[in-house]
């Protein structure tokens, strides 16, 4: 398994998966700047992922929707913020109402780290997902579709050991 | 999840958002008290306190029954792991996602892969 640490912070609503993966940066960051690639790997089992517009640019706009297993799809986007290639980029990442792709006011956005690193020829990378409250992130592992794992085993370990 | 499992994980995340409810559930989990020696811990009013507890009894964290005249509150561990379990089916999630992006990787016919360990991890 390529995945080296995940920290999960129960007061800031954060999740850091650090992973360690077999190949430069610049591949790395190849799976972001092509849409074909970014789809083999955004959605969950099961449920695909479908990015009909790609634009990793500063202000740059990313509308996909996930499949599920019924045939039922969920639109989201990604507002691109930050673009440092091949090193970094942030976004937000947000639910759509329906194909128009306009933001869904009733769900959360979280806002996404995402770091590259070469270690030994390799790449280390840095994904950080912060959520703005407890409700948010609820609503998010709401959904089921989505990797809204903010909060996670070792919280609970902690709430047991503290 | 059906419909009855997510009116429990909304009941549990509500219940622990909350810094003195968990701190109230820490207790418990350890052993059995009373709700007025519980209130004694917080500076809060005894009815603040019971509130939390409340909260704590419906989303199946903590359970309480009486003794005398006294409310006695217990955790509820199953339902700890049960959280637990939920969360670690999130994060699998993510490691779904990355597992699939070293697959990726090692399936690059131009990416020769030979001079590289396959994981460092």
């Amino acid at each position: 398994m390529p995945v080296t640490d995940v920290q999960h912070d129960l007061d800031a609503l954060t999740l850091t998966i650090t992973a360690d993966f077999a190949a430069p940066v610049e591949r790395v960051w190849e799976v972001y700047a092509d849409p074909r690639q970014l789809e083999r790997v955004w959605g969950p089992p099961g449920y695909p992922a479908t990015f009909v517009d790609h634009d990793l640019v500063p202000g740059g706009r990313m509308n996909y929707f996930m499949t599920s297993p019924d045939g039922d799809k969920f639109y989201a986007y990604w507002d691109v913020a930050t673009v440092d290639q091949p090193k970094s980029f942030t976004f937000k990442d947000g639910f759509a109402v329906d194909e128009s792709f306009a933001a869904n006011p009733e769900m959360p956005e979280s806002t996404q780290v995402y770091e590259f690193a070469e270690v030994d020829g390799a790449t280390r990378a840095t994904f950080v997902a912060t959520y703005a409250d407890a409700a948010s992130l609820q609503k998010v592992l709401d959904m089921g579709a989505v990797e809204g794992s903010t909060l996670a085993i070792n919280q609970i370990d902690d709430l047991l050991a503290a | 999840m059906n419909e009855k499992d997510e009116d429990r994980a909304d009941a549990w995340f509500h219940a622990l958002s909350d810094r003195t409810r968990r701190d109230i559930l820490r207790r418990v989990l350890a052993g059995e008290h009373s709700v007025s020696a519980l209130a004694r811990s917080y500076d809060m009013s005894f009815a603040a306190v019971q509130k939390h507890v409340a909260v704590l009894e419906r989303a199946g964290l903590l359970t309480k029954r009486r003794q005398g005249r006294e409310a006695l509150a217990s955790g509820d561990v199953e339902a700890v792991r049960a959280v637990g379990v939920m969360l670690t089916d999130l994060e699998a999630l993510w490691r779904g996602r990355i597992s699939r992006m070293d697959e990726l990787f090692a399936s690059d016919p131009q990416h020769d892969t030979t001079d590289n360990p396959t994981h460092l991890t």
